[in-house]
């Protein structure tokens, strides 16, 4: 392996150690607050809405530091499916980690919801009110978090597996930097 | 780091000489699980027992069955509108711009409870009168209101026992006395209620009705203040009471689209500002009535359309659906309100997205 070029770049390992314990939480507080009659709920759906631009905002950035900082190449020795699901599954994380938020706000729009931030602060709606625009949006929605909470469940197991198993350098590419990088960088 | 690659076929040819990857993958399968498990918990899948907005409003549809596209409770209603009027007396205590003398669009929904569409309206003494107002920049304040000042219940729990008490027997349509007084009393907290609605006979139109927010809130003034309020909207037409019996099964509508024709009707809104001490978190308890009381507006209600086709009919009536000046208090019926109400919203907004188009 190349040492000059096995690891993330420092704005790469930034944005996903920033935003894995976000999303983590945004999907456990999706599902527990529309699940729960206690005040969680309002609490919950207090944090889920700004939580959810949030992400999005992050994503929008983190996708520009992906297209301008290559990531490290995957280890030569493995098998040519491995590498079509780590592909693969990095581009569904990103189109639905970009999709979810949108998904959202336009849910709340086409169901005349305020898309409520914080007080004072109200986002406009993004598409018209409609109920069957929300009927599809708030059922996507739904869908759309299961899939991704399957595909981070994989993510965490293939991570697993490359730094306990294979261990061929892939978890530690975005666990810390390369040696040369100064020791406060390390993250995760 | 790499020894050799991994291979699952050379793992069952040799088992014993790797041990240690076996435990490993033990290891990655175990955390993989641990998280699913407690995803699949969180979501009530695995806690069958927990009490969800989902079984209150499955609830509600063993009563009568689904009534497609219709509100799970006060399925019963008829849309209106108008607009508010502050006068800036609540400003005081709540920094809300609804409150400063300025006209905010409303739209709004007379109804009366039970999950049946077609219920006469002679069958209950509860009326029931939502409100969505429309702020500038996008906020809302949504509120859902009863003709009666109390509560019956003051717990997500005990609501649904009530629930499971009232539910009407198949072969008489009616709920069993037995079940209802074993609930009742069970919960010596629903006697203030029906104390209530014995002493109130119920009004002879939604038109002169007062309407109680009948949970606690919390109003903020500009100077971060503060006050535990409840609204009432008091009507200016008299009150009179209705006819105990031989009302005809839609009265009330049609008694509301006659006055409108009229002209058109008036609320105050009345906020009652709790003194330090007063219990704000049960709805079972009014405050005593030397409170202090502001008129903070009047109300204005100029339209009323048939629910199948009106405003109101696509709104969640959330109350917790609240403008900055306004939060909600500790009452955890607030809670479960807005938890049941999203999703009594979206099986039938899914139900009448799934209706051929122009049946709506």
């Amino acid at each position: 392996m190349k040492a000059g070029h096995a690891h993330f770049s420092l704005p790469a390992r930034f944005f996903h150690w920033l935003m894995a314990p976000l999303i983590v939480a945004m999907l456990f507080i999706g599902v527990g607050m529309v699940a729960t009659v206690s005040r969680l709920h309002l609490t919950l759906i207090a944090i889920h809405r700004p939580l959810g631009i949030a992400i999005f905002v992050l994503v929008v950035l983190r996708l520009i530091v992906r297209i301008t900082h290559r990531p490290p190449p995957l280890p030569s020795d493995m098998p040519g499916w491995q590498r079509c699901v780590a592909h693969g599954s990095h581009w569904l994380l990103y189109l639905l980690l970009f999709a979810m938020p949108l998904v959202g706000w336009s849910m709340l729009s086409a169901g005349g919801f305020p898309v409520h931030m914080f007080p004072g602060f109200d986002l406009p709606p993004i598409v018209p009110q409609n109920p069957r625009l929300y009927a599809f949006l708030r059922g996507a929605h739904t869908w759309l978090a299961m899939l991704l909470f399957v595909t981070f469940l994989g993510h965490l197991a293939a991570a697993m597996f490359h730094g306990l198993i294979r261990r061929d350098g892939v978890f530690s590419s975005m666990a810390r930097g390369n040696h040369a990088e100064p020791a406060v960088e390390r993250r995760g | 780091m790499n020894e050799r690659p991994f291979s699952l076929v050379e793992l069952a040819r040799h088992p014993g000489q790797h041990l240690g990857e076996i435990g490993r993958l033990c290891a990655i399968g175990v955390v993989v699980l641990a998280v699913g498990g407690a995803f699949v918990y969180v979501a009530g899948f695995a806690a069958p027992n927990r009490l969800s907005p989902q079984r209150i409003v499955n609830k509600f549809e063993t009563y009568g069955g689904v009534h497609a596209g219709f509100r799970r409770n006060h399925a019963k209603g008829v849309c209106v509108a108008g607009y508010f009027e502050g006068n800036g007396k609540a400003s005081g205590i709540s920094h809300a711009e609804v409150f400063d003398p300025v006209r905010t669009p409303v739209i709004g929904r007379f109804a009366i409870p039970g999950p049946n569409p077609v219920a006469p309206d002679g069958g209950t003494p509860v009326r029931s009168f939502a409100l969505e107002f429309e702020l500038p920049n996008h906020a809302q304040w949504r509120t859902g209101m009863n003709n009666t000042p109390v509560f019956a219940v003051n717990t997500p729990e005990a609501f649904y026992e009530q629930l499971a008490a009232g539910k009407p027997d198949p072969a008489t349509g009616k709920p069993d006395p037995a079940k209802l007084k074993t609930f009742y009393s069970a919960h010596p907290e629903t006697q203030p209620f029906q104390k209530w609605v014995k002493a109130h006979p119920p009004s002879s139109s939604f038109a002169n009705a007062a309407y109680y927010s009948i949970n606690a809130f919390r109003a903020i003034n500009a100077d971060g203040d503060t006050s535990f309020i409840r609204w009432a909207m008091v009507p200016e037409a008299a009150y009179e009471p209705a006819k105990p019996s031989g009302n005809a099964p839609n009265y009330l509508s049609d008694e509301l689209s006659d006055r409108l024709a009229q002209g058109p009707l008036r609320w105050h809104l009345i906020l009652t500002v709790a003194a330090p001490g007063d219990v704000t978190n049960d709805a079972t308890q009014a405050w005593p009535d030397d409170r202090r009381q502001i008129d903070a507006g009047t109300l204005t209600i100029e339209h009323e359309t048939a629910q199948a086709d009106g405003d109101c009919r696509d709104i969640n009536y959330d109350p917790t659906v609240l403008p900055d000046g306004l939060k909600p208090s500790d009452d955890p019926l607030l809670a479960a309100r807005s938890a049941a109400y999203a999703v009594s919203f979206n099986r039938r907004i899914s139900e009448e997205a799934h209706r051929p188009a122009g049946q709506n």
